[in-house]
């Protein structure tokens, strides 16, 4: 999408979403007295070294996401949304700032804890799906829980573990393909296996990076009811970051990162 | 769990990787062949030299007197050696010339003429063993027998009594014709002078031997002079005929008559000659030894050398030879020995084990064999390289997997040992295959050999240059586990730099990598 597209879309759906939103906000279960946020960045500044130079890319950010909230960060291409999902999700560690979860700031904490983090509470979905190629969709949808545990662990829960995953292919759609790679699978098909993957731990919070964005149009609309059903029916916390104001809309709640910095959408 | 999926899912897609290993396999094969072979040499020739030298050898100081009072020293050893003794003999080495007649052409070798006890030399090594004739093998016997050598030795000329008297008859009738015909020339009195030598008429000459001063024509069909085991290998010549089969040669056989030259108990030692008959062969299969060796009894030789104190009666001996209990420790009974017979006291003894004095022959074995062990473990290290470089590749290629393994909560350990458990399964993999093969190439060596023979038309392994007729292969169950387990070691090693790097690698940039 080009650059003055995409201000005149972000320019006409500003108004709009404040009015779209705040109603449901007022609606929605987490209404008055607001419960404390599940995930919170306070002030995270990140900047990326080119050569001699430091270019920043955060510039003091704060979101708040509360329990059962799905929350969509927009931002142009290069705002810095994918920088602040990955800092959220503790794939990379911020240059100033805090982040907590729960109240306990996670940024800080060893990598290995970090890992635990990721695996059992901490969904994700991204934009090129990240399957592994040598895994059928069956074994990718598993690989969390393979990674949580122990092989001995693994394989004595092998059967409930296998009828959660089946049981989260059948919510995605995709019990037909269990035993196909990645590779026979169609974009869509990939991000919901992806989806599923990231259920599979029964995570507390999804950070979904541009999750439809390289999915046509009526394939990002089915990978966006399934992230709407997963928020309303199970109360699931979902962070989407996304450059696509029409699928930012169809969230909770929208915010802004423009020049890393937060403005309320 | 997902790092032994993983690796195995590598294993199984990756035959790059697999091609990579080939080289461990090769070179564990090779090595489990090489150090089969090696040992199986050195085991059989040390079961060899064990076989013909006894476990200890205590030496006299005057090696050519000897020492008198063997008696004495022997039971002084069996105090020293105690529980450990298993077998004591008294022998004379003394270097001699050995001289033979072939259809009129003499021949001089050089020859280590051993004086052995009869009824105890058995005891001390396996000399019967490498006898011919199958009773001398029973029972060791300076007699000539009337036939019956080497009966697993097709074409073995005809020897013993029978051979003696047909050759004896022979010779009667050759001289009864040259009589008959030299008479009227007269020629008699030279020929008979130039004929001292020869080993018919030799007992004739009042001086060329002691047997001969009793003063009595000696017959050659019906008698025999002190008895002599050759070597085989002395009065022999081993060639490959025409259609390539290897064949012996022999310019001597039980029955014929030799005459050896030896030095005197004297001070200084006078040259002695006297004839022996040889009664069998000696084959040890140790080119060292059947060159060399003649074996006579020991007291024809301490008689002829003039060992023997005409006043007391006991005879000098040049060296004890001793057999301690299997399982006994052979440094230490040596020891024990040296203390009693210390180096410096006087008279000066020897004491020596076989080891000792094949010392250089086997640390030339060894030798040999740590070199080999060096240079193909240079090759499996050279293929530890191929396998880092794979690796490398494999990283590199798997870069988005590893970011997208760190993303869903993999440890860095836990990448790191899915690279490391992939060189481990690669390396078990490729040691294991090499294991088998070098095994089953071990199992089926001389096969092999035989097959290469035909195929490349050279002889792989000439018995004719070795001591064996059948390549020896040895395979020690240690050496194997050591090779395959060092191979893995590798095959891990070279892992860990593509594991660590793999580690290392940065979710984000992993993630985002194309």
């Amino acid at each position: 999408m080009s650059e003055s597209n995409s201000v005149v879309t972000r320019g006409s759906i500003e108004s709009s979403s404040a009015a779209r939103f705040a109603p449901r906000r007022v609606d929605g279960p987490h209404d008055a007295p607001p419960a404390p946020p599940l995930l919170a960045a306070r002030r995270l500044s990140k900047s990326y070294r080119k050569g001699r130079h430091s270019i920043p890319v955060l510039r003091g950010v704060d979101v708040d996401v509360r329990p059962g909230e799905f929350l969509a960060i927009v931002g142009q291409s290069g705002s810095g949304k994918s920088t602040l999902l990955h800092l959220l999700g503790t794939l990379d560690a911020p240059d100033a700032g805090q982040i907590l979860f729960d109240g306990n700031r996670i940024d800080s904490l060893p990598a290995v804890s970090r890992d635990l983090l990721r695996n059992r509470h901490f969904g994700m979905v991204f934009q090129f799906y990240h399957l592994l190629p040598e895994f059928t969709t069956l074994e990718n949808v598993l690989a969390p829980l393979m990674i949580g545990h122990g092989a001995l662990a693994y394989l004595w829960n092998r059967r409930p573990f296998r009828e959660r995953a089946a049981e989260l292919l059948d919510l995605v759609g995709l019990t037909h393909r269990r035993t196909h790679r990645p590779k026979e699978l169609s974009g869509g098909e990939m991000q919901r296996t992806a989806i599923a993957r990231a259920l599979i731990a029964e995570p507390r919070l999804l950070l979904a990076d541009e999750p439809t964005g390289n999915l046509d149009r009526t394939n990002g609309q089915e990978i966006l009811g399934i992230l709407r059903t997963l928020n309303r029916r199970r109360g699931l916390t979902i962070v989407m970051v996304t450059h696509d104001l029409s699928i930012a809309e169809q969230a909770d709640r929208a915010v802004r990162l423009v020049e890393g910095k937060m403005e309320a959408a | 769990m997902y790092k032994l999926l993983i690796a195995w899912r590598y294993l199984r897609t990756r035959y790059i990787a697999l091609a990579s290993i080939v080289s461990v396999t090769l070179g564990v094969a090779t090595l489990i062949i090489v150090n089969s072979v090696m040992s199986g040499f050195s085991i059989e020739m040390q079961k060899r030299l064990n076989g013909i030298l006894s476990d200890i050898v205590i030496e006299g100081p005057d090696l050519i007197g000897g020492f008198p009072n063997a008696e004495r020293y022997m039971d002084e050893v069996r105090k020293v050696v105690g529980g450990d003794l298993a077998g004591m003999t008294a022998t004379v080495h003394i270097p001699a010339m050995l001289n033979f007649e072939v259809q009129g052409q003499y021949f001089t070798r050089q020859i280590n003429l051993i004086g052995v006890d009869e009824a105890t030399y058995a005891t001390v090594s396996d000399f019967g063993k490498y006898l011919l004739h199958p009773e001398n093998r029973l029972r060791l016997a300076f007699d000539l027998r009337e036939n019956g050598y080497a009966p697993d030795r097709p074409g073995f000329p005809l020897s013993g009594w029978q051979y003696r008297r047909m050759r004896a008859a022979l010779h009667a009738s050759m001289e009864s014709r040259a009589a008959d015909s030299g008479a009227s020339r007269s020629v008699r009195p030279s020929e008979a002078s130039g004929a001292a030598a020869s080993a018919p008429s030799v007992p004739v000459d009042p001086t060329a031997s002691q047997f001969s001063k009793e003063e009595r024509r000696f017959d050659p069909a019906k008698e025999q002079h002190h008895g002599l085991i050759l070597g085989i290998a002395v009065a022999s010549r081993r060639h490959r005929d025409a259609d390539g089969t290897v064949r012996d040669f022999h310019y001597l056989r039980p029955g014929d008559d030799v005459q050896v030259t030896f030095p005197s108990a004297a001070n200084p030692p006078k040259a002695e000659t006297a004839d022996f008959t040889v009664v069998d062969f000696y084959e040890s299969k140790m080119s060292e030894y059947d060159y060399s060796f003649a074996f006579v009894p020991l007291w024809a030789m301490q008689d002829l050398r003039g060992m023997v104190d005409p006043a007391t009666g006991s005879a000098a001996v040049t060296a004890i030879q001793i057999k301690v209990q299997p399982g006994a420790d052979l440094d230490a009974v040596r020891d024990r020995l040296r203390s009693r017979f210390p180096p410096n006291a006087f008279p000066y003894f020897r004491v020596d084990t076989w080891r000792d004095l094949q010392g250089p022959l086997l640390a030339a074995v060894q030798l040999e064999t740590t070199i080999l062990n060096i240079l193909l473990f240079l090759i499996i290290a050279v293929a530890g390289f191929g396998i880092l470089a794979t690796f490398f590749m494999i990283v590199v290629e798997k870069t988005r997997d590893i970011g997208i393994l760190k993303s869903l909560g993999a440890p860095s350990m836990g990448v790191m040992s899915i690279f490391l458990g992939y060189g481990l399964s690669l390396g078990m993999v490729g040691s294991g295959a090499g294991a088998v093969l070098g095994l089953v190439f071990v199992a089926y060596i001389n096969e092999v050999a035989d097959l290469l023979e035909t195929v490349t038309g050279r002889e792989v392994f000439d018995p004719t240059v070795y001591y064996f007729q059948e390549i020896p292969a040895v395979v020690e169950p240690w050496t194997v586990i050591l090779v395959a387990a060092g191979a893995t070691m590798i095959a891990v090693v070279a892992s860990v730099l593509p594991a660590i790097r793999a580690a290392r690698l940065h979710p984000v940039e992993a993630l985002r990598y194309e």
